[in-house]
């Protein structure tokens, strides 16, 4: 075997491994997809059925049941006002980080990811009692406050590892040339961090968009997002997968679908920090 | 003031305080059931027939659900006006007066004609909490057709050691046909709530008079090892994490050959929309061995209004609309009579209702008899048949039942489950003060 077959062996073998991995990777997301289409007879049925006589009855009863819009501009106002704001907060705190660092700099940003290790189960009780003594039980201030505190750490940890990457000489020289500190933020280094910044957006984003537990927690039916709305078809006795399948396919495909468009930003992003 | 100017102040102060009581919200906190998602479907005509009250639903999952109440209701919350809740919490929250109690019902409520053992179940020393909007048993549901083939015959009051003896004879698991199905999953309100049952029917008692654990006596040992034994000899594969829509999903698949689990599930196994063998099901008592007591459960979904509420007069009017029998009589003609909420009203019990829903004889039966105030054969200082009505026992529960879900997997033998149940239980309870 020459040594150009070896290496067309080799591609060919590390693509069939990559495709297998992202077949396994995407199969829950097709199956939920699929049983979608199904009626509920056909959703349990075993062996499972892949040929079936598709049906949109699932999609007609969510749309009849419930406020899909209501629910889903909810997740969209939530997230997205709290990932600003989130990155509001972490880029300044990430760049006098990175670029001021000090000898406590690193012990800060352990701290603030040590404070992700704390279930979210053991401060229920005293958020719930603040968010209800400050009237905010079931509005999208206290989900967008909580995801916001939330995320912080990830986000100032990720913003924070794409300014290391930059070199302080390009700073010196727009200070040099009379930028001052608002120019040298948004027109060099948010710039340099563009893709770095996205990923770190599409990451928030998504976690702020899955979140389950507060927003079941704190919400009812004002400030109730898709998460809620796909806990409300889970149910113990009764067997709805295929109308649970539909809820959350409508519930993932928002995300999904900016995903998807930004997922150039996002593989640019990940290739460019420290999350290479 | 002149004659048009009083008209014009007159129709102002009309349309104000119609604007007002429009105001009137009820956030209604339910369950993802078929009789809930009815009720939501259904409430419309209430709305018509009250336009100054407006209905806002929130569904949630059972256990998510219980989770969200309890925080609300603890913290009084006021996030709800009317919630979905069970007898259990029902007892508890009632007693701690987080529950406004349902006095000065309208007389064409007609409280006499709901079954007083679902009554009892939701009042505290004769204070009704909740209204039931309906009630479930537990029944043996079995396959004639399998049945028939095999020369078997299922007896009206089947013992535990009979239906083991049928689940062998029908398992063939080279067919994926297994003789038993019986709840696994750990949980109190999950597998405990069917081996409580079991238990019940082998003379075994949570606790003795004195609040001492009994799970070191040989009634639980026979109960257990027969529960084990069997769900390992007929059970299907993996039994320690079904539930009851995993065992509906197998009987209504036609895997499974004998059923023990909620009469709820009569009107789902002979719906030919989703189960296969709608057909050939047969109903009957649930399997009892030294004695009956105890061996069919009570529950009871119901409504009741949280103290913190702002609307509670139009809460109770709400609860008491869809508790009623004119509500039976609406779904009756808009879904069915099959689909009456089932187990709560005497009157429902029709020879039509009778004759259209063919598991409705067993249901009531099992109801009648269900007495959650002598559930056991030796006496017992609480109330409850598959459960014990103390804020404790939901952790214990759980807790024992994953030391017997262990069992059934083989992660430890039988009389090493029953005793980590007796040492956990012990522990709990003295550190929560018993005897009191």
């Amino acid at each position: 075997m020459t040594l150009q077959q070896s290496r067309r062996l080799q591609s060919l073998l590390l693509g069939t491994l990559a495709w297998a991995i992202a077949i396994v990777i995407f199969f829950p997301i097709f199956w939920m997809v699929l049983t979608s289409f199904k009626t509920e007879i056909d959703a349990f049925a075993t062996p499972p059925q892949f040929i079936f006589t598709p049906t949109l009855e699932n999609y007609l009863h969510i749309n009849e049941r419930s406020n899909y819009v209501s629910f889903a501009w909810n997740s969209v106002v939530i997230s997205f006002s709290a990932t600003a704001l989130c990155l509001l907060i972490a880029v300044p705190a990430a760049y006098s980080m990175a670029f001021y660092e000090t000898q406590r700099t690193k012990g800060t940003l352990l701290w603030m990811l040590s404070t992700k290790m704390l279930p979210p189960v053991g401060v229920l009780m005293p958020i719930y009692l603040l968010a209800k003594s400050m009237g905010l039980l079931d509005t999208r201030i206290a989900l967008i406050i909580i995801y916001t505190l939330i995320n912080l750490p990830i986000v100032v940890w990720m913003v924070y590892t794409y300014f290391k990457d930059i070199p302080k000489d390009i700073l010196e020289a727009a200070r040099l040339d009379g930028a001052t500190l608002w120019q040298e933020m948004v027109r060099v280094l948010l710039p340099i961090a563009k893709g770095g910044l996205a990923s770190t957006v599409l990451l928030s984003l998504i976690l702020c968009w899955n979140e389950a537990f507060w927003s079941l927690n704190l919400t009812s039916s004002n400030a109730a997002p898709l998460t809620a709305l796909i806990a409300s078809y889970s149910s113990p006795e009764g067997l709805f997968w295929a109308k649970l399948s539909a809820v959350s396919t409508l519930a993932c495909a928002p995300i999904l679908i900016f995903g998807w468009i930004s997922q150039k930003q996002l593989v640019r992003g990940l290739s460019f920090g420290a999350v290479k | 003031m002149n004659f048009p100017a009083k008209a014009l102040l007159a129709c102002t102060c009309m349309t104000l305080s119609a604007v007002s009581l429009g105001a009137q919200t009820l956030t209604i906190a339910t369950v993802n059931n078929s009789d809930m998602i009815r009720m939501q479907k259904l409430s419309k005509t209430f709305e018509a027939e009250h336009p100054q009250i407006k209905l806002n639903w929130v569904v949630l999952e059972e256990n998510v659900l219980r989770q969200r109440l309890t925080t609300d209701i603890a913290t009084q919350g006021g996030q709800f006006d009317v919630l979905t809740i069970g007898m259990y919490e029902a007892a508890l929250w009632g007693a701690k007066g987080w529950l406004e109690p349902m006095k000065d019902l309208p007389a064409s409520y007609d409280l006499d004609d709901v079954f007083p053992s679902v009554r009892d179940g939701l009042s505290v020393k004769g204070t009704l909490y909740a209204l039931p909007f309906y009630a479930e048993s537990s029944i043996t549901y079995y396959r004639t057709d399998l049945f028939k083939q095999a020369g078997l015959t299922m007896p009206e009051h089947p013992t535990w050691v009979q239906i083991g003896e049928f689940a062998e004879k029908l398992t063939d698991k080279s067919k994926e046909q297994y003789g038993l199905c019986l709840r696994g999953k750990a949980g109190w309100g999950e597998n405990m709530a069917l081996i409580g049952t079991l238990a019940n029917g082998y003379g075994a008692r949570w606790f003795d008079e004195k609040w001492q654990p009994q799970f070191n006596g040989p009634e639980w040992k026979d109960a257990l090892n027969f529960y084990v034994d069997n769900m390992k000899k007929s059970g299907p594969p993996g039994a320690s994490s079904n539930g009851f829509n995993e065992n509906l999903a197998l009987f209504n698949s036609g895997k499974c050959a004998i059923w023990v689990d909620a009469s709820v599930a009569g009107s789902f196994v002979t719906d030919k929309t989703q189960s296969k063998v709608a057909d050939h099901v047969g109903f009957t008592f649930a399997p009892q061995q030294v004695t009956d007591k105890g061996t069919s459960w009570l529950y009871s979904w119901s409504l009741a209004i949280p103290a913190s509420s702002k609307a509670k007069d139009a809460a109770k009017v709400f609860s008491a609309w869809a508790t009623s029998k004119e509500y039976g009589a609406l779904v009756a003609k808009t879904d069915g009579i099959a689909n009456v909420p089932p187990g709560t009203r005497a009157s429902t019990y029709s020879e039509e209702y009778m004759q259209a829903a063919p598991f409705a004889k067993v249901t009531l039966e099992s109801l009648k008899v269900a007495d959650p105030t002598k559930p056991t054969l030796k006496p017992v200082p609480y109330i409850g048949i598959q459960l014990v009505t103390i804020p404790e026992f939901q952790a214990i529960g759980t807790q024992v039942g994953k030391f017997f879900s262990g069992a059934l997997t083989g992660q430890q033998t039988v009389d090493q489950a029953l005793a980590a149940a007796q040492t956990t239980t012990e522990r709990e309870m003295k550190r929560a003060g018993y005897p009191k």
